[in-house]
């Protein structure tokens, strides 16, 4: 099993889609010769040359719509944005088009496109360069949004968003790129909508994605110090989302915390949290609680930043609250 | 030589005295002119049907730019494709869907041509290189110009054409795609002819109203897209066009854009009753360019056109339609498993 960086599993994903395939072929800004932002597509422009690593203009929705009408004709493009912040100027594109060509021509073509780029709380990027998009396009149906959380779910869940016949919404997070972990000899493929338990327990269940789950398996870690054994979901799919993972471990631990940076008002950790009500209210014990980023547009001061993003603290408070142990 | 106005002049007698000598592009153009014949029976029954509840949501027709798309899309091959907007029933027609299928479409039933399920503005026939009609404006551009680029990345000497409205022409979606066309076409990789339908209004904005500068055609220069502005109500200039333009897209893969100048007789959709954008006199004035009429004029001067035949063609399109409305009212509607299939082209752990 060899040890890779989240970018490298990324990229080395491509290279193999793009070797095996002439058909898969990368478009976005500055991922050819600048060797893109956060370098993931380094070389690749070298090694497959400008018809197939293509250097747009900086014009989100006329390269993610181009993009869609390459995926009608049956290539496999992946479109790096920049940042998901700059895919709202697509958003036309992805929700009008993307998501519903499939279904409003009666099931007559497939989109077989892979979009992808960092997601989430930069370092000090401020408002405009710090949103976490995933909620606004879980809500689609036509699309399937992933949020690889280690470099094994980067491989895997982008091997099979390579494979597939749908628009995927690839959610990497800019703070993970460089952290390192194994990635799988062999396919590695993971199929979307089913969630990893990352730490088995038997207290509380904490349910987490991309970045976060990295908190919260620390969260997990001091929790362990105080004698409460947390269990820790990576969900790597929103949607689809695996609800049979958070009610099984629910059924085990009866209580749950929910993990996520993005604003709390409609985010995706209400729609987790109504799952496990839905499909396992007898068996709580607590309320579900949510960690959330703060209600507001990022800060740019790194004291701000820091206030507005979730923290381990804040998910073993949230812990000892599920487990009526708060303040002891 | 592109004509820059546009206004019928000699160059449409230059094309008819071209085709006089063609005898198979006049029995050709007789074709045509049943087709288009067809095509304004048809609307004009979309619109009673619509009237009379059979249809819902919006409607838009075609009548008074059919000579545009048949110009076009007789001049292409089968294996060429092309997009559209949202007014897009005769492309459909013209390119050979079954009219019951495109008729059951708006009645929405399961025979329709996009299963019930995209109604009037979203007709599909991707095996006939139909890749769909479109209800965002200019937003289907970028995908013509992506699929012109597929086309060329496979080494295949297709063509797309994109379909699109005066008011496509001042969308952001539009001046993006255009950049990158005319970039990608700098090294053939674009082969996309660009049409530009101006029909003088994007709803009940004129053109003068919604744009600075007017001369469509001369606006995508600033994107190395040559373009030229052609009489689109004249069937043999539009397709003679046509024949020129897709030839030189198909040789060089670089994009061109051609701005035909048309009317629409209807209203912009089924629910735009009193056009107070517009007057009965500027109306009337257009009708008297009526493209249908045009070609009959000039197929009858040629010789091979007659009262007996125009007469035969009309009772046909009487009976294409009548059937094509019977197809649709005797179809079924989609059942309920049709609600949920198609959103996702495989199961979602596949």
């Amino acid at each position: 099993m060899p040890e890779l960086t989240y970018r490298d599993a990324i990229r080395a994903a491509l290279i193999d889609a793009m070797e095996r395939d002439p058909t898969v072929l990368l478009l976005g800004e500055d991922i050819g010769l600048y060797q893109g932002t956060f370098r993931v597509t380094a070389d690749l422009l070298a090694r497959f040359g400008p018809r197939r690593v293509i250097d747009t203009p900086i014009s989100e929705e006329g390269f993610v719509g181009a993009a869609i009408g390459m995926a009608l004709l049956g290539l496999r493009p992946v479109v790096e944005v920049m940042t998901w912040n700059f895919s709202l100027l697509a958003f036309d594109q992805i929700v009008n088009n993307a998501a519903k060509v499939r279904y409003f021509s009666g099931g007559q073509v497939d989109v077989p496109l892979v979009i992808r780029g960092p997601n989430g709380a930069g370092v000090q990027l401020s408002a405009q360069h710090s949103q976490s998009v995933e909620v606004f396009y879980a809500h689609v149906p036509g699309l399937r949004v992933v949020a690889p959380a280690t470099p094994a779910d980067a491989w895997g869940l982008l091997r099979t968003a390579l494979r597939g016949r749908d628009p995927v919404i690839f959610l990497e997070n800019a703070a993970l790129y460089g952290t390192k972990g194994p990635v799988p000899d062999g396919d590695g493929a993971l199929p979307f909508g089913r969630a990893e338990v990352a730490r088995p327990g038997r207290d509380v269940t904490i349910v987490a994605y991309s970045r976060m789950l990295l908190v919260a398996l620390e969260a997990a870690r001091q929790l362990a110090d105080e004698g409460i054994d947390a269990e820790v979901i990576n969900l790597r799919s929103l949607r689809p989302l695996d609800g049979e993972t958070l009610v099984r471990s629910v059924a085990k631990t009866h209580r749950a915390v929910v993990v996520q940076e993005q604003w709390k008002p409609f985010g995706a950790a209400a729609e987790i949290a109504a799952t496990i009500y839905e499909g396992a209210f007898d068996l709580l014990d607590a309320p579900v609680e949510r960690v959330t980023g703060a209600d507001v547009p990022m800060p740019y001061a790194r004291e701000l930043e820091l206030l507005a993003i979730p923290h381990e603290a804040d998910i073993v408070a949230a812990a000892r609250r599920v487990l009526y142990r708060e303040g002891r | 030589m592109p004509n820059r106005t546009g206004r019928p002049d000699d160059s449409a007698t230059s094309a008819l005295a071209t085709d006089r000598r063609s005898p198979e592009h006049l029995t050709s153009a007789v074709a045509w002119y049943r087709q288009m014949v067809i095509a304004r029976r048809f609307e004009e029954e979309t619109e009673r049907a619509f009237r009379r509840g059979k249809i819902g949501g919006y409607l838009h027709v075609y009548s008074g730019q059919e000579a545009v798309a048949a110009g076009f899309l007789a001049e292409l091959r089968e294996t060429d494709i092309f997009f559209t907007a949202y007014r897009d029933h005769a492309h459909a027609l013209f390119r050979g869907a079954s009219p019951g299928a495109v008729m059951a479409e708006l009645f929405g039933k399961v025979t329709g041509l996009a299963r019930g399920k995209g109604g009037s503005m979203h007709l599909f026939d991707v095996a006939r290189g139909f890749y769909g009609g479109y209800g965002i404006v200019g937003a289907h551009v970028p995908l013509a110009v992506g699929a012109a680029y597929a086309l060329r990345y496979r080494q295949e000497d297709r063509v797309c054409v994109c379909f699109l409205g005066d008011g496509a022409m001042n969308s952001g979606a539009l001046h993006e795609a255009l950049n990158m066309a005319g970039l990608w076409g700098k090294e053939g990789l674009c082969p996309l002819v660009l049409v530009v339908e101006n029909n003088e209004y994007a709803m009940g904005t004129s053109v003068v109203r919604s744009s600075a500068v007017t001369d469509l055609a001369a606006r995508f220069a600033q994107y190395a897209i040559p373009g030229e502005r052609i009489d689109g109500m004249d069937f043999f200039v539009v397709r003679q066009t046509a024949a020129r333009v897709i030839a030189d897209v198909r040789a060089t893969g670089r994009p061109y854009a051609v701005e035909a100048l048309t009317y629409r007789f209807a209203g912009h959709g089924a629910a735009d009753l009193f056009q107070p954008y517009r007057t009965k006199e500027e109306v009337d004035a257009q009708r008297r360019r009526d493209p249908i009429l045009l070609l009959e004029r000039r197929l009858r001067e040629a010789g091979v056109l007659d009262d007996a035949t125009v007469a035969r063609i009309q009772e046909e399109a009487e009976q294409v339609v009548a059937e094509a409305v019977r197809f649709a009212e005797e179809s079924p509607p989609p059942g309920p498993e049709e609600l949920t299939a198609h959103v996702y082209g495989a199961p979602a752990d596949a």
